[in-house]
């Protein structure tokens, strides 16, 4: 019977297209949605991703990573006085415009490193190494750097080649691949002497410390510690994402227009795969009163349709997960707009399918359950 | 075919249908509508009873009311030994399933499936397995001179076609009651007199009985029977149909 139920389902050609369009189009745009939405997010924890740290140790009024209020060099020696600190390292971080051959100028982010420790260096480097910074003006260079930085130039921006930034001469020694950053911009890593020389000078120049905890000493426990005895903001890798990610949900609209978003994509699939499947099961009521008058259960015939609204949501579902996929895949391919696609996503989008099948069956199951047999004598 | 027609009605007054004082109201109030008033009525095992009566005189609720699809207010309904007046929904369904074929007015198949799936629809609801369901089906409808369309869509059958698709989707389970609603108003003369000749040939027999509730005189000589209702009740029984049929 469940075969029957089936093919009754696949045979109404225009009303399944409907229902799998519904389905699919709920899919995608709640799972295409929410892997732009956890993409941003992810974008956001750039810096913290491309300078591996356990401990940040920032000034206390910073919330999250991408927010730099500089602190004095003397904040480093402070730090590294206290118990449970095995060391603490200065880092620069900083937005500089580099100059094009052509004149025009481009955004970049400036990393400068403890020139002793290279803490925070780039954690995949594809040509050069990290030590040849020590080379006086020379940098490393991310694969976004030269894509952007290679505009007006015969080839692209390579080993060896110089460019200027704030008027002064880089030198690239060496290119890295970096994670996307929420401002987009590509970094530039250089000594933290190097940076003091290539940015504006002000007043203070420290961007964070990066610190790690002692050995018995959790990095928790350390960052507790700096923040007691120093007064500064101290966090670990952890704890600093969690805080960038709150201060994006608190401070700007991204997570309210794009649960808004997700939201109508499940409110349009409800509407939709609803209101098709109901008048499915309306058009079939006399066949399924026929089927109770030849004594087929109210319990077949719930399951018939259960499994009617189930398949038609489960491939849709399939074909809006699939779309989604080969969207985030060409994002990623262009590097824009950001994309990420963790296992909850598909299976929260998964379970809001099954939610709107089970809901669009309700509506169907009320009726031919209170559908009495004797209907079909009626005419 | 022909040994399938030749087949002669059981004689015996074993009755295997009671009806006994049922009543059926619909609505309340003002807007009730009793629809049977204190029903009695036996049907005997082979034989093909015609229930025939104005429209609205009761005869589909008393039909509904025997196959076990519409539950009564007061009475007894004894069907092959099956008191239906104490059966739950769910033994009723169970007993429709293994014991009622019916044949409607409109066919009822579905447009959807195809000939040989429409007959196989009982058998699947009996739990018979997909293959045996589909090869007593085929048995069927060769037995009812369709076998040949068995792949087809209902809908690109004539009427007769139709009609006959639903007698063998009616028999396919050997059920011991057939039921028919009308199963010829919706047919030519000659297409409705074929129908009968099969509904009488293939439909009875000894441990069977088909009852036919109808409008359409021109199939009275094929009941052995007939019952005559009017307003709720059944105002006489002709013993002799085909005397009968001269009298309407």
């Amino acid at each position: 019977m469940y075969r029957l139920g089936l093919k009754m389902l696949f045979a109404d050609r225009a009303k399944y297209i409907m229902l799998l369009s519904g389905m699919a189009f709920a899919a995608l745009l709640m799972t295409q949605q929410a892997g732009v939405f956890v993409g941003i997010i992810e974008w956001t924890k750039g810096n913290l991703k491309n300078m591996r740290a356990p401990i940040w140790v920032v000034d206390p009024k910073v919330e999250q990573v991408n927010e730099v209020k500089p602190m004095r060099d003397t904040d480093v020696s402070r730090v590294r006085s206290i118990p449970g600190v095995a060391w603490a390292v200065p880092m620069y971080w900083g937005i500089l415009q580099a100059r094009l051959t052509d004149g025009t100028f481009k955004p970049i982010q400036l990393v400068g490193l403890d020139n002793a420790t290279m803490v925070g260096r780039p954690t995949k480097m594809l040509e050069g190494r990290v030590e040849d910074l020590r080379i006086p003006n020379a940098v490393i260079i991310d694969d976004l750097t030269v894509k952007r930085l290679s505009v007006g130039r015969a080839k692209p921006l390579g080993m060896g080649d110089t460019f200027e930034m704030n008027d002064k001469e880089a030198r690239v020694v060496g290119i890295c691949q970096t994670e996307k950053s929420f401002f987009g911009y590509p970094y530039i890593f250089s000594t933290y002497e190097q940076a003091l020389q290539f940015a504006p000078r002000t007043r203070k120049m420290l961007s964070y410390i990066l610190a790690s905890p002692s050995e018995g000493w959790t990095p928790e426990q350390t960052a507790q510690q700096i923040r007691e005895k120093t007064g500064l903001g101290a966090y670990t890798e952890e704890a600093f994402g969690a805080s960038t990610v709150s201060w994006f949900f608190k401070n700007t609209g991204i997570p309210i227009s794009f649960m808004t978003t997700i939201i109508l994509g499940f409110i349009v699939g409800i509407a939709v795969a609803g209101q098709t499947f109901y008048s499915f099961i309306l058009e079939n009521l006399r066949h399924f009163g026929a089927l109770k008058a030849m004594g087929a259960s109210d319990g077949l015939i719930t399951r018939m349709v259960l499994l009617q609204a189930f398949t038609v949501g489960i491939i849709g579902y399939g074909i809006g997960l699939g779309l989604s996929c080969f969207i985030g895949w060409k994002f990623i391919q262009m590097g824009q707009p950001p994309f990420a696609l963790p296992y909850q996503l598909p299976l929260g989008s998964f379970a809001a399918v099954l939610f709107i099948c089970t809901f669009a069956s309700l509506l169907g199951i009320r009726q031919v359950r209170k559908l009495e047999p004797a209907v079909v004598f009626r005419g | 075919m022909a040994d399938l027609i030749s087949n002669p009605p059981a004689n015996g007054s074993d009755r295997v249908i009671h009806v006994r004082g049922v009543t059926k109201t619909f609505g309340k109030g003002d807007a009730a509508v009793h629809a049977l008033k204190g029903v009695d009525f036996d049907a005997r095992g082979g034989e093909l009873l015609m229930i025939v009566g104005p429209s609205g005189c009761g005869k589909t609720t008393l039909l509904s009311v025997i196959a076990g699809t519409l539950g009564f207010d007061a009475g007894e309904v004894d069907v092959f030994g099956h008191p239906l007046h104490t059966m739950s929904p769910k033994q009723l369904t169970a007993f429709r399933a293994g014991h009622i074929g019916f044949i409607f007015q409109s066919f009822n198949l579905i447009p959807t499936l195809s000939v040989l799936e429409n007959v196989t629809v009982p058998l699947l609801i009996n739990g018979v397995g997909l293959k045996e369901a589909e090869d007593r089906a085929r048995a069927m409808l060769d037995r009812v001179n369709i076998g040949k369309r068995g792949q087809e869509r209902p809908t690109n059958l004539s009427g007769g076609q139709q009609q006959r698709v639903a007698i063998a989707r009616a028999l396919v389970h050997e059920p011991r009651l057939i039921i028919c609603d009308e199963p010829t108003s919706a047919l030519d003369k000659d297409t409705g007199q074929r129908v009968m000749e099969l509904l009488s040939s293939v439909a009875r027999g000894p441990g069977r009985c088909v009852i036919v509730v109808t409008h359409d005189n021109r199939i009275f000589n094929f009941a052995d029977r007939m019952t005559e209702m009017d307003d709720g009740r059944v105002q006489r029984v002709h013993e002799n149909a085909s005397k009968s049929l001269a009298e309407h």
